[in-house]
């Protein structure tokens, strides 16, 4: 399966290789070089390559590309899964994906890599097991180490993967026993020039962070668990339960994790928080352009929109922007051509409004197409599809723990076309 | 030594977070200091009595192998700590060994001890660290070793250590394959295995060493589809894949009637004509048509064992690894009857939000799945709408999609998607919608006009690729209707002056050729300033401008006789041979002289004929015959290691195979007691009426074909004979399994003829053969031969042409021993003789068939005819026309082709 990793940096230079089987020299990552090329951006890097003897199979994170060699048929998604798993492991360990990180815990890396797989089939990837085996740094125990000679590694071997429930260590105790969940939503959206809504969607997710002593099982049920139907579990949460009452029963894994993710499609469905009132101009004549966007609240449950922001990526021909802004600052770059208005809250009483001039190229002819305007935003205290937690159960433990759920709503690809 | 401590500072200041291996000690900076000393050094640190000194040692040399540098030279002092206390530095000379074991194959034996005693400590982990370590130690000495290893950890009490066998199975077969039959033994042994740790691990083994044993699996199907649930996500992908394949060999098709459906009417009419009463119109149509055909079928009843394969993964479609979610759809997609597949779509709409890779994926698989199953994913036609940030291969294949799922009813809210894309930045994504307007706009014929107006208007558009692009996808669509749209002619021949990107100049060009008699005045003009600047232009565009030339002279010499001579002047002294070729070739034909041959007279026909107008379809068409979510699905060629998905069988074998013996009787499952009532008569009978539904199913026997007829008469015979016990037809029946994998596996090894075979029954000669005389009657005192060409390929030798004889015997006495001799050939020619006739009694008539390989050549083979009493003297002379070999062209290259 996969044979070999190579860990690649924005400026092309391979900073770590870990081969699960036989050598592969890294020349071969030269296929891998030739395709960056062409595609200019990183995204658009197949993720897929065909070379004389090998596939080469890659995803982009944080700037750094994770290419693995393949010698065989393997389902693609299968390795681009597995690589996603790895970054995952990497920013659980070290909080963050990046190449200084990496390269200042190597040894660990190394390790880790070591552990994930084994002849290039996947070994241990939950994040609970591979910590009972390796350790992750932290400051206190690196001081430790360097004054006892103690190590990374676990003394014991791991049980984790011996029992049947193989994301949970055993023997966990907190003194403080808690749970939290955070449900995040995130609308997907593309509203057209006039302001009907093309496509929408709400993306949830959530979240936990269980700090539970002993093996606690949990009920979580929802008070509108009908909305949801189109998710998917961590593998803790039993299928069957879901299927028959729709609850979420589940053996939770130590710390944090996310449950479970949904997908609601239905449009009539998804509220749009807010309205954009917008023209942007180029005109022909003095070489300039106009712009005027005004952003006011549509449906937002009676809460307030905060961290505001609108994205444009202008069109090349856009030298400068001469604005004001209401409410908020704007930033305008000219070498990536973005166009940042960041407004903070919504004030319904006080809509903010952007307007101003656009200073363009001299003896280009103008930009046909107009550009859109992506939308962050940021709604406490709700959860827009109107998905509520009922109760929260706890069977198997006797200590009473503190319970918590938290609502967020967040625009995710929220798109207005111009 | 001033300057090298110098040196010194500088290298461990920059480079302090880069390289710590020359940063912290003095020694072993600097650049005077050489590899191996630096290495000393670590030596040194290796052969101490701290731990923490060999830990620090051995985390360099880790971090060294980490950036691919050579560590090579410190084997022996690392393998020594082998048996360290201290885990950390175990475990790092374990990664140290496995990486260098392969080059220093003698001193890695000294480690193996070690790994020996380990093996057998009480603690299971240890036993299976100390099995994974051995078994990724690449030497050859030690395959006994790990053979007997992996035999006993096969049957450990722990199952962790059972997974870490399976593990290791695939890495003794990649290095010594000729251990796969104890290694089959073994997997078999662990496939039985209950627990759902070694699940997944064994399966990947089985499909490492011997995805071709699928008899393996049949006891264990059931077991395996109960288990699935419970296993981790990377073993359900494997076993999900594998049941795939497993479940296409002994099950029939859910869809048999509807894949009936789709060979009648595959034509143009059910590319739109989607709605599901449409389509039971047809189907009803159909079944009056074959009633007869329909009346010996059974009707279709799944297998329950079908069923409990599809139930049991249909929950994991909520699992959180898009890996798990695609296999389980491609399982969907290649087994579930029509109506069910449409669960996956929500699913795999579902990816559509996950990392961009695994977008890119799941939408190339959307994409084939959506032109077979158009319907399942229409509610969701507005996930694939393109946002601005999305990246441009993403939004390609959005587009791709988008196009395979328009139809008559929502081609209006497409089309308005794809004017707002048309205004993008993206320019290769505007290119892209456009070929994706073309392509609405042929396969749905109420709205091409509007699409070829839209086209229009984009010609005057500033950007050239844009105009570039509409020009070539106008190209196509005028093709489709040319009479209507003159104007349209007219309006891309002035574009000429302005538009410079090749591939676009040789369509409008290729286009005014092709229709210069709706644009009479135009044509020749044009000619006239292509004539000017021919030398300057691209090589595409000169090849058009012959072309164009050649059309004008055909139909308006008066006009453009001066011009075409003078292209073809130019053209004959171009730096392109094949410029040169096609001016040379077309002059002969165009141009009457004395010496043109017959050709010339029918060249308006040949450059006038009609074209048949370009097929615009889906780059994903047909690509659903690799299996879905593969890598060669991906690449659309077929990848090392890929298993075919195999057909569905005809007839159903006997289901009875996956029935596992239970321990007491009372257990018996319902279909054993069926199967006993069954004994009592005739297995195979008239099953209509009460049977179940695998023996429904398996009645179909009669109309199998090839080994499978075979298998299935034999089945019948031996269920026939009522007193056989159960047991000895089961044995039977795994026997004829075996046979059955040895005959595939001849058939591997015979890959050439097979493929030929398949030839045979594809190609067959479309025209009468001609035959040709080698033995005149009169001259073979009695004897006549002719032959022909049988165009067919000749089995024994690829690269030989059949040649078929026959001989008559018009002589009133018998002829004996026909065969050849003496045979006489210019170097590199082959012949292979017919065998040798021996008795052609008079009167009567005998064929053979010879190969020869004429070596491309025209030459004469010569050789000698001999009967028992005669020799003749006779040579056979191939006509240019024969040297040919018969190609498989799917359907669509062939349109293609035809196209140009």
């Amino acid at each position: 399966m996969i044979h070999s990793l190579f860990l690649i940096n924005h400026l092309g230079d391979i900073f770590l290789e870990k081969h699960w089987k036989s050598v592969i020299s890294r020349s071969v990552c030269d296929y891998f070089f030739e395709a960056r090329e062409k595609a200019v951006d990183p995204e658009n890097v197949p993720p897929v390559l065909q070379t004389p003897h090998h596939y080469l199979i890659s995803i982009y994170r944080g700037k750094l590309f994770f290419l693995s060699v393949i010698q065989t048929e393997v389902p693609p998604l299968f390795v681009i899964e597995f690589l996603h798993r790895v970054a995952d492991t990497f920013q659980d360990y070290f909080g963050e994906c990046s190449e200084s990180v990496i390269t200042d815990n190597l040894v660990i890396v190394y390790e880790l890599l070591e552990e994930m797989l084994d002849n290039g089939f996947p070994l241990a990837t939950e994040s609970n097991v591979l910590k009972e085996m390796i350790r992750p740094p932290n400051i206190l125990r690196s001081v430790v180490n360097t004054l006892t000679g103690g190590s990374n590694v676990g003394e014991t071997l791991p049980q984790g993967q011996l029992s049947n429930i193989p994301w949970r260590r055993a023997g966990v105790k907190y003194a403080n026993n808690e749970a939290y969940f955070d449900v995040t939503e995130e609308i997907d959206a593309i509203v057209d020039k006039s302001g009907t809504t093309v496509s929408a969607e709400i993306q949830g997710v959530i979240e936990a962070c269980v700090k539970l002593s002993g093996m606690p099982d949990l009920t979580m049920s929802f008070m509108n668990p009908r909305l949801l139907d189109d998710v998917s579990f961590h593998p803790c949460v039993r299928f069957r339960r879901w299927e028959s009452e729709r609850v979420l029963s589940f053996i939770p894994p130590d710390g944090n994790f996310t449950l479970m993710t949904y997908h609601i499609s239905s449009q009539n469905l998804v509220a749009i928080p807010v309205y954009v009132k917008q023209s942007i101009n180029f005109f022909e004549a003095g070489s300039c352009g106009r712009l005027d966007i005004t952003i006011g609240p549509k449906q937002t449950m009676g809460k307030t929109v905060e961290d505001l922001k609108v994205t444009i990526h202008m069109p090349k021909a856009v030298l400068n922007a001469n604005l004001t802004a209401t409410q908020g600052n704007y930033t305008y770059d000219c070498t990536t051509k973005m166009l940042v208005w960041d407004i903070g809250k919504l004030n319904p009483q006080k809509l903010p409004n952007l307007r101003g001039s656009l200073s363009m190229q001299t003896g280009v002819p103008n930009p046909e197409e107009n550009p859109s305007l992506n939308i962050d935003l940021k709604i406490q205290q709700l959860a827009i599809s109107g998905l509520k937690v009922s109760r929260l159960d706890m069977y198997g433990e006797k200590y009473k723990p503190f319970k918590g759920v938290k609502y967020v709503t967040k625009a995710g690809k929220f798109q207005v076309r111009t | 030594m001033s300057a090298s401590s110098a040196f010194n500072d500088e290298k461990g200041g920059s480079s302090s977070v880069g390289e710590p291996e020359y940063g912290h000690d003095p020694a072993s900076g600097g650049i005077f200091s050489s590899d191996y000393k630096r290495h000393d050094d670590l030596k040194e640190m290796l052969d101490s009595n701290k731990d923490s000194l060999k830990l620090e040692a051995m985390k360099r040399i880790v971090a060294m192998i980490a950036r691919g540098k050579n560590a090579s030279d410190l084997f022996p002092a690392v393998v020594k700590n082998v048996a360290c206390k201290n885990i950390e530095v175990k475990k790092l000379v374990y990664v140290y060994l496995v990486r260098y074991a392969e080059e220093q194959q003698d001193l890695a034996l000294l480690s193996i001890s070690t790994f020996q005693r380990g093996l057998k400590d009480p603690n299971q982990l240890i036993r299976a660290s100390a099995l994974r370590v051995l078994s990724s130690i690449r030497v050859t000495i030690i395959v006994p070793i790990m053979m007997l290893a992996i035999k006993e950890a096969a049957s450990d009490m722990s199952p962790y250590v059972r997974k870490t066998a399976a593990h290791a199975i695939p890495k003794l077969y990649s290095l010594d394959p000729e251990q796969k039959d104890q290694l089959i033994e073994v997997i078999e042994k662990l496939l039985a295995d209950k627990t759902t740790l070694v699940a997944g691990s064994v399966v990947m083994a089985f499909e490492e060493v011997c995805p071709e044993r699928i008899d393996l699996i049949h006891k264990n199907y059931r077991k395996l589809c109960n288990l699935l649930i419970d296993v981790e996500e990377w073993g359900q992908v494997v076993i999900i894949n594998m049941l795939t394949r497993y479940a296409r060999t002994q099950f029939l098709n859910p869809n048999i009637n509807e894949s009936l459906l789709e060979e009648g009417g595959s034509g143009d009419k059910t590319f739109y004509g989607s709605d599901e009463d449409e389509d039971e119109d047809e189907e009803e149509k159909e079944k009056k048509a074959e009633v007869a055909a329909m009346a010996k079928r059974k009707p279709y009843v799944m297998d329950p064992d079908h069923r409990l394969l599809l139930r049991n993964t249909k929950p994991l479609l909520q699992s959180r690894n898009a890996a798990v979610v695609m296999a389980v759809a491609q399982l969907y997609f290649h087994l579930a009857p029509k109506a069910e597949v449409g669960v996956i779509a929500k699913a795999l709409v579902r990816l559509l939000r996950s990392h961009s890779e695994v977008q890119y994926v799941v939408l190339q698989n959307v994409a084939t799945m959506s032109i077979k199953r158009r319907g399942m994913f229409e509610p969701y036609l507005k996930s694939f709408y393109i946002r601005s940030t999305d990246p441009t291969q993403i939004k390609v294949l959005k587009l791709e999609v988008l196009t395979n799922l328009a139809n008559e009813t929502n081609i209006s809210t497409i089309l308005r998607e794809f004017q707002t894309y048309i205004k993008s930045m993206d320019k290769d994504f505007v290119a892209a919608t456009i070929q994706a307007i073309g392509r609405c706009a042929t396969n749905i014929s109420e709205v091409r006009d509007t699409c070829l107006n839209g086209l229009v208007q984009l010609l005057s558009n500033r950007d050239e690729l844009v105009v570039a692009e509409s020009v070539v996808v106008i190209k196509k669509l005028l093709q489709m209707q040319p009479e209507k749209h003159s104007d349209i002619i007219k309006h891309m021949a002035k574009l000429t002056d302005n538009i410079q990107v090749p591939m676009a100049r040789a369509s409008i060009l290729w286009l005014i050729g092709e229709y210069c008699e709706h644009v009479p005045k135009i044509a020749p003009d044009v000619l006239r300033k292509m004539a000017k600047s021919f030398t300057n232009e691209e090589d595409i565009v000169k090849l058009q401008i012959i072309n164009l030339a050649a059309k004008l002279y055909l139909t308006n010499s008066k006009q453009t006789k001066l011009l075409t001579q003078y292209v073809l002047n130019l053209a004959k002294y171009d730096q392109n041979y094949d410029i040169r070729d096609r001016a040379r070739f077309i002059r002969q034909l165009i141009v009457p002289t004395e010496k043109s041959g017959a050709l010339s007279k029918y060249a308006k026909k040949l450059f006038l004929a009609l074209k048949p107008a370009p097929v615009l379809e889906s780059p994903f068409k047909d690509r659903d015959h690799f299996q879905l979510g593969s890598l060669s699905h991906l690449l659309n060629a077929k990848a090392g290691g890929y298993q075919e998905l195999p057909d569905w069988p005809e007839a159903a074998p006997d289901p009875s195979v996956r029935n596992v013996e239970v321990p007491e009787w009372t257990k018996c499952s319902s279909r054993e007691k069926r199967k006993e009532k069954k004994v009592e008569k005739p297995f195979y009978t008239d099953s209509e009426g009460e049977s179940g539904p695998t023996e429904s199913a398996d009645s179909e026997s009669d109309s199998a074909t090839g080994s499978e007829s075979s298998s299935g008469s034999e089945e019948s015979g031996s269920g026939s004979e009522s007193e056989e016990s159960k047991e000895a037809s089961e044995s039977e029946e795994e026997e004829e399994e075996e046979e059955e994998e040895e005959k595939k596996k001849k058939k591997k090894d015979l890959k050439k003829p097979v493929q030929e075979r398949v030839f045979l029954q594809t190609i067959a000669p479309s025209s009468t053969l001609k035959s040709y005389e080698l033995l005149h009657r009169i001259t073979g005192e009695g004897l006549s031969v002719e032959y022909c060409f049988s165009r067919q390929p000749f089995s024994p030798d690829a690269n030989m042409v059949a040649v078929q004889m026959q001989f008559t015997n018009n002589a009133s006495s018998d002829t004996k021993n026909l065969h050849i001799e003496d045979v006489k050939l210019q170097s590199g020619m082959r012949v292979k003789e017919f065998p040798e006739i021996e008795l052609l009694p008079a009167g009567e008539t005998a064929t053979a068939v010879m190969g020869i390989d004429f070596c491309d050549s025209t030459q004469a083979a010569n050789f000698q005819l001999c009967t028992h009493t005669r020799k003749f003297f006779v040579s056979i002379q191939p006509p240019v026309g024969e040297l040919m070999r018969p190609v498989f062209l799917t359907e669509n290259e062939f349109k293609k082709e035809q196209g140009h």
